[in-house]
């Protein structure tokens, strides 16, 4: 038996994805929920929730992309010329976000420019990274190995609406975060943020299912032929249980559990793409086999992977496990 | 759009983008070593003043570590959004390089930079030592796998090319091309020495303040030396670069030399030490030459002849201008370095090292100096490289992404603006930490305590502004 390495990478760099949605869309949402919440003091704390572990979180994002192109070169070389504008738009705000972390605690009479930097950075970045995945759903035009399309193709309705739930579900990210690390009454502020979140996020994953098959036959027909079917029915009740969890937690206050449970949307929404998508890599008519480069290449590098990320998985779970408990105003890491 | 043609702007993207990034990784990987020989030094001999100058530095190393780690995120990405056909064909190649790369900087930033930046009085002294060490050796690995994609553009090796790509054929072959031996010697010195005349001209600037300041003594008489060291070994290893790109790559050789064709009445070639080339008339003009310097320098021998540019169809020519000065601007401050070193080797012999303030004033002029040279060399091998971005066998204007002109003028300013204003405050902070005092270093925090592992930056604590 041959192994399917395409199959493999192709999960490889999913996880990646994953770690990278799920870490960075947390310290992203604690950006976006900044405007919800006055005062310097408490936006210290938000912010020094996130300051140990974001770096880290950031890489996976850098290693999903640098993945795609050492084991999908075709899709590196499509995807990335046809959002141009959306994702070099993610990595100037990335930047500024980035730089926030470094300098607000340094500074005093410049710190409203760092607030803005913050926020503004993690609202444009989380945007751009939601049209550039309603863009890739939308499907990019290819021909000869080339991505054929327009600058402003990925421009749609669709794209703008995608940018802009994924900025509803990046904020209930930080939120739940920021409940299980806060408390008192910048604690009561995200519980009351939570429900209306949750329910927009909801709603987003709701229109974007109705959407998607309405505008894309194909997707339509994966999704309502057997055995797809059988597959895809999990996720929609998953979510609708998940979402009454969430709910019923901010009722009863269990600060921990609720954060989990919206990383567990989060994993529905992305196994909900993987199922409607795969085999495809480059919507409509990509296959990550047609994507994948040589066997020589995919094999050279997945020696580097499996020795290495394992390691940095290991000093991760470490160092969420040093920072963890709740983050007091006064315990700066910074 | 002003003359320029999306190609153009793409080019002058990646230059610019490239240009500021690379300043950063260089100066990481010199100083992660001298930070290494500081402990080490320290660990030895239990002398204060390496402490207090290690401590000293490896609040600069964070800020400078954590710039790099924000620019090389566009990089990772660029090669996709305006190379995507680049990426397309040379991806099985060059992107699995990259993505070893970032496996290597992910590594190493998740675990030892912490232990190194925030370690001290938490584990002990060996195992910090061992920490900085292994920064020290992970910075130099990074470089490694980034020089192999490079000189794999430059001199491509152990691929095959099946329907227009390159696929990997034998990988010690692309890993070990032609030209990486020589260029990571090249860009590996000329990193130690751009971060010798940075400590160079910090240790000038604080004994300029105060000569009896110890640190700064230590400081400015390690650089001296290193500068010393290290110039007369990079001249020899430039010299071999040099004859390496002239057996593979004869046209940039040509094209640094301003050397367009040869004169069959003239015994030997000329050195063109200064001349405005004109690729219009395939001449230079302005020239002034060193008889026989040129086949001294490039055959070892009085009469021996390279090809000129005009043995290429012009087409094949690069910009012979840019890499013709740029060239000479690397070598000039070169040779500006070497006597750097030698001077600083008389004044020592005199007693006099710590007490020539105009030594030290000039130490300080030059603080840059490593770093211009290094960009000009850079400038004069990739220039060179053009019109290739695979040299011979795939073209830049076939590697270039079909953006309008419009969307690259508008990130390309956009590029220009973020980074203005992000490296500005970046350099501005450096700025403040590189004027306190050497010896007034306090140690940092550590994982679970009031400093943390995981943002480089975090380790240089001074305010950002006055305190008012």
């Amino acid at each position: 038996m041959t192994i399917d390495l395409p199959v493999i990478w192709y999960l490889l760099i999913g996880f990646a994805v994953a770690m990278y949605v799920m870490m960075d869309g947390f310290s992203l949402g604690v950006g976006i929920l900044f405007p919800f919440i006055r005062g310097d003091e408490k936006r210290d704390v938000m912010m020094n929730t996130v300051a140990p572990v974001w770096d880290g979180n950031q890489t996976w994002m850098i290693l999903g992309g640098a993945g795609l192109y050492g084991a999908f070169p075709l899709a590196y070389s499509v995807i990335l010329p046809a959002l141009y504008l959306p994702l070099i738009l993610m990595l100037l705000a990335l930047i500024f976000r980035g730089i926030a972390f470094e300098f607000r605690f340094k500074s005093n009479r410049s710190r409203k420019w760092f607030d803005l930097a913050f926020s503004g950075g993690a609202m444009v970045a989380t945007f751009s990274q939601g049209v550039v995945l309603g863009g890739i759903i939308n499907g990019l035009a290819v021909s000869e190995r080339a991505y054929q399309g327009g600058t402003f193709d990925w421009f749609s309705p669709f794209a703008l609406f995608t940018g802009v739930a994924l900025m509803a579900g990046y904020a209930l990210l930080g939120a739940g975060w920021l409940i299980m690390k806060t408390e008192g009454e910048l604690q009561q502020r995200f519980y009351q943020l939570a429900r209306p979140l949750t329910l927009l996020l909801v709603t987003a994953m709701i229109v974007i299912s109705i959407w998607t098959p309405l505008s894309n036959g194909r997707i339509a027909e994966r999704w309502f032929t057997f055995p797809n079917i059988a597959w895809f029915a999990p996720v929609p009740i998953l979510v609708a249980l998940f979402s009454w969890s969430i709910w019923n937690d901010v009722t009863h206050a269990h600060e921990r559990r609720l954060f989990f449970k919206v990383l567990g949307l989060f994993f529905l929404g992305l196994s909900g793409l993987v199922i409607s998508f795969f085999p495809l890599i480059i919507p409509p008519d990509i296959t990550l086999w047609d994507a994948s480069s040589a066997r020589a290449s995919q094999s050279f590098l997945i020696v580097g992977y499996v020795i290495l990320v394992p390691i940095v998985l290991a000093y991760t779970a470490y160092s969420y496990y040093v920072f963890r408990g709740k983050v007091r105003h006064g315990e700066g890491y910074h | 759009m002003l003359g320029f043609d999306a190609l153009d702007l793409a080019r002058f993207q990646f230059a610019f983008t490239v240009s500021f990034h690379i300043l950063f990784p260089a100066f990481s990987i010199g100083l992660a070593s001298y930070l290494m020989v500081l402990e080490g030094l320290w660990l030895k001999t239990g002398n204060e003043i390496y402490h207090n100058l290690y401590r000293f530095w490896v609040r600069i190393f964070a800020v400078v570590f954590g710039l790099g780690v924000v620019s090389g995120v566009v990089m990772a990405y660029e090669f996709g959004t305006n190379w995507s056909g680049f990426a397309e064909r040379a991806g099985d190649i060059t992107g699995v390089l990259l993505t070893y790369e970032v496996l290597t900087a992910f590594f190493m930033e998740a675990g030892f930079l912490g232990i190194m930046l925030f370690g001290e009085g938490r584990v002990s002294k060996r195992l910090h030592f061992a920490a900085t060490c292994l920064v020290a050796i992970g910075t130099l690995i990074s470089m490694t796998w980034i020089l192999m994609s490079n000189s794999w553009m430059q001199t491509p090796a152990g691929y095959e090319v099946i329907n227009g790509r390159f696929e990997p054929a034998n990988w010690l072959e692309i890993m070990f091309n032609p030209s990486f031996p020589y260029r990571i010697v090249h860009m590996g010195l000329a990193a130690f020495i751009s971060v010798g005349f940075v400590v160079g001209g910090v240790g000038a600037y604080h004994l300029l303040r105060n000569r009896r300041d110890q640190a700064a003594r230590k400081m400015f008489s390690m650089a001296m030396w290193a500068i010393l060291i290290a110039l007369p070994v990079q001249i020899i290893a430039g010299d071999m670069h040099g004859l390496n790109t002239l057996e593979h790559q004869p046209a940039k050789v040509a094209a640094m030399e301003g050397h367009w064709e040869n004169d069959p009445e003239e015994n030997g070639m000329p050195l063109v030490l200064f001349a405005l080339p004109s690729m219009d008339d395939g001449a230079n003009h302005f020239e002034l030459k060193v008889p026989y310097a040129s086949s001294l320098i490039l055959t070892h021998t009085l009469d021996g002849k390279i090809q000129g540019l005009k043995d290429w169809p012009r087409d094949e020519w690069p910009d012979v201008p840019l890499v013709f000065w740029s060239f000479r601007i690397m070598v000039g401050l070169g040779m500006l370095m070497l006597g750097m070193g030698v001077l600083g080797l008389f004044l020592r012999w005199r007693g006099q090292l710590y007490e020539a303030r105009w030594f030290q004033r000039m130490a300080l002029f030059t603080t840059p100096v490593g770093f211009v040279a290094l960009l000009a060399g850079w400038i004069t091998t990739e220039a060179g490289r053009q019109p290739w971005v695979v040299y011979g066998m795939l073209r830049t204007e076939d590697a270039v992404s079909a953006h309008s002109v419009t969307s690259m003028m508008a990130t390309l300013i956009g590029f220009m603006l973020v980074y203005a204003i992000i490296f500005g405050i970046g350099i501005y902070y450096m700025l403040k930490l590189i004027r306190t005092e050497p010896m007034s270093m306090v140690p940092a925090g550590g994982p679970g305590h009031e400093r943390q592992p995981k943002r480089p930056m975090s380790a240089a604590d001074g305010s950002f502004e006055e305190q008012n």
